[in-house]
């Protein structure tokens, strides 16, 4: 990957969401909604790209770090009436901003004890980290508790959603990208080797989470704008796996083929979807001769998981490792 | 002068065992001593004691004029004490190329805000760094192998990089843990010619823990000999090969 112009990209991409986001009225709303998922799954799948796949720190509760940030920001915007255009995504600018910092503050806890944790022991701890959140808001009532919470504006359009998912991906690609980058790698490679080549393991492991964690929190807050309802059950386990997954498919630190990955297994489900609400089909006399498919739609896609998983364990979308800078 | 490297009466125990016990060790500044004992005996221990990866029980570690007992093993690195692996410890999945490249972010003046920002600066300063890891792996014959991830390398190539790596921390001292382990004769006398080339090219002092008595005699100025952990011998090559307490230690009585 050539990131000589990276910052143009940057610009570039966050233009282009802007462009989008003026054509808004005119796509569907059924596609706009699908395309905020795809946004926030880049920001989800890239930012724990960068604690599980580059720096090789398993963690398991990377939805955790989402509800932070997706409680924070309703809770904040929650507490203002309509607003005009400027002042409402000046508030929402604010509110992402700290729900990204809650998540952060929420990294660093759970970057403590990865410190003296690998593996399958701080996927474990994660794990809890992650299940403690949802608890803790399944019983406040403050935010609604199991009942959830209504978020009152759904200022989450195509600007910002694909703006912050470029944002992250810069961010994660550029901090690695670089010879103090090269550390987090480093670290997943050998812990050992890397302390003893003047890496401070401990000071990567846990900026990997803090910046995970960070994005994370603001995927929260473009999740809660979009969705405008939020449940402690939304986020819970199996929704961490569906991150943990895209940084699987995607290639343990390959940021393209797990943005692709990201971008795939949103539309999956969906359009499995599409293909069981077909009328008809050239050489079928039933109608909806696809229906079943809407009946058995979670047992394919999780079984295309599993082929996946045995037929391409290293990813779907490896390229080659980036090389020197010329 | 005062040495580069000392240890007086470093100990550690694990438990009831002593694995160092009350060792006495100088290295003096351009010195290339040998660090050898039979299998067990304390060599790697000792080294894990001035790397920073094991902490002293009991005595002092100074190096260049500073204690470094305590010290994180990456703290240790930045001050001038770099090292190799018995079992080749390389960063598998990078290039040869980022192998080394990941430790010249000891001596980067920008830090994380640089690496977001990139500016002139940034470029600038990859550029130079990108220099100085082509002119080191040029000097080791590795820089045909610079977009190789480390881990496709030969086994000899591997020893070499690891080395290099090393080197790229710009250290004071380097040590070398059994870097002759399994070479074969040609190997064996390739190493030797290596070493006696990084302590001319490179103007530092070396600590050689090594098994194989003819790569040690054969280089080394001066010899520590451990045996469970307690130094029983030190001198030339030749004064440790006639030194009946140290025939005892590797063939018996």
């Amino acid at each position: 990957m050539n990131f000589r112009h990276a910052k143009t990209f940057l610009l570039g991409a966050i233009a282009l969401g802007f462009l989008a986001s003026l054509f808004a009225d005119k796509i569907n709303p059924y596609w706009l909604f699908i395309f905020y998922d795809i946004g926030i799954g880049i920001v989800m799948a890239v930012s724990l790209n960068l604690i599980n796949g580059y720096t090789g720190q398993f963690s398991l509760g990377h939805a955790g770090f989402m509800a932070v940030g997706a409680y924070t920001s309703a809770v904040i915007t929650n507490q203002f009436g309509d607003l005009s255009f400027f002042a409402a995504n000046g508030i929402f600018a604010v509110a992402l901003l700290a729900g990204g910092l809650a998540a952060a503050v929420a990294g660093l806890l759970v970057g403590i004890p990865s410190l003296r944790l690998r593996g399958d022991y701080l996927a474990i701890v994660t794990l809890g980290f992650g299940e403690i959140i949802r608890v803790i808001l399944q019983n406040m009532d403050k935010v609604g508790g199991a009942r959830g919470l209504s978020v009152n504006h759904g200022w989450a359009n195509l600007f910002w959603t694909f703006g912050l998912a470029a944002v992250t991906v810069y961010v994660v690609a550029a901090l690695v990208n670089s010879t103090y980058g090269r550390g987090f790698i480093a670290v997943h490679d050998d812990e050992v080797a890397a302390e003893a080549m003047g890496i401070n393991t401990t000071k990567y492991k846990v900026t990997a989470f803090v910046v995970g964690a960070f994005f994370a929190g603001i995927a929260g807050g473009l999740y809660a704008h979009s969705k405008q309802f939020l449940t402690p059950g939304g986020f819970g386990f199996m929704q961490s796996i569906t991150f943990v997954v895209m940084v699987i498919l995607g290639g343990m630190g390959n940021t393209i083929g797990v943005i692709l990955a990201a971008i795939l297994l949103t539309l999956l489900p969906e359009g499995l979807r599409m293909l069981s609400g077909i009328e008809h089909l050239p050489g079928f006399t039933a109608e909806r001769p696809l229906g079943w498919i809407g009946d058995t739609r979670m047992i394919i896609y999780s079984l295309l998981l599993i082929v996946l998983m045995l037929t391409r364990p290293q990813g779907l979308f490896s390229f080659k490792k980036s090389s020197a800078p010329k | 002068m005062s040495a580069l490297l000392q240890l007086d009466k470093a100990t550690i125990r694990f438990g009831g065992l002593t694995a160092v016990s009350e060792l006495d060790l100088q290295i003096g500044r351009g010195e290339l001593v040998g660090l050898i004992g039979p299998n067990g005996a304390g060599k790697t221990t000792a080294f894990n004691l001035i790397t920073g990866v094991y902490q002293p029980t009991s005595g002092e570690i100074n190096f260049d004029g500073q204690s470094i007992a305590g010290s994180p093993p990456y703290r240790i690195t930045a001050r001038g004490i770099a090292r190799t692996f018995q079992n080749i410890r390389l960063f598998p999945s990078l290039t040869v190329f980022d192998n080394v490249r990941a430790v010249f972010h000891l001596h980067l003046r920008g830090d994380v805000r640089h690496a977001l920002w990139r500016g002139k600066g940034f470029h600038a300063e990859e550029k130079s760094i990108a220099d100085r890891v082509l002119e080191l792996l040029e000097i080791f014959q590795l820089g045909k192998f610079r977009d190789e991830p480390a881990k496709s390398l030969s086994y000899g190539d591997q020893r070499r990089l690891e080395i290099v790596r090393a080197l790229a921390a710009q250290p004071k001292l380097l040590l070398l843990d059994e870097p002759a382990a399994g070479m074969n004769a040609t190997e064996k006398v390739e190493l030797t010619r290596l070493i006696q080339f990084i302590k001319d090219k490179f103007q530092i002092s070396i600590l050689l823990v090594e098994h194989d008595m003819k790569v040690v005699m054969g280089i080394c100025e001066r010899i520590v000999v451990l045996d469970y952990g307690i130094k029983i011998a030190e001198g030339k090559p030749d004064e440790v090969r006639a030194n009946p307490k140290v025939i005892a230690a590797y063939l018996g009585e």
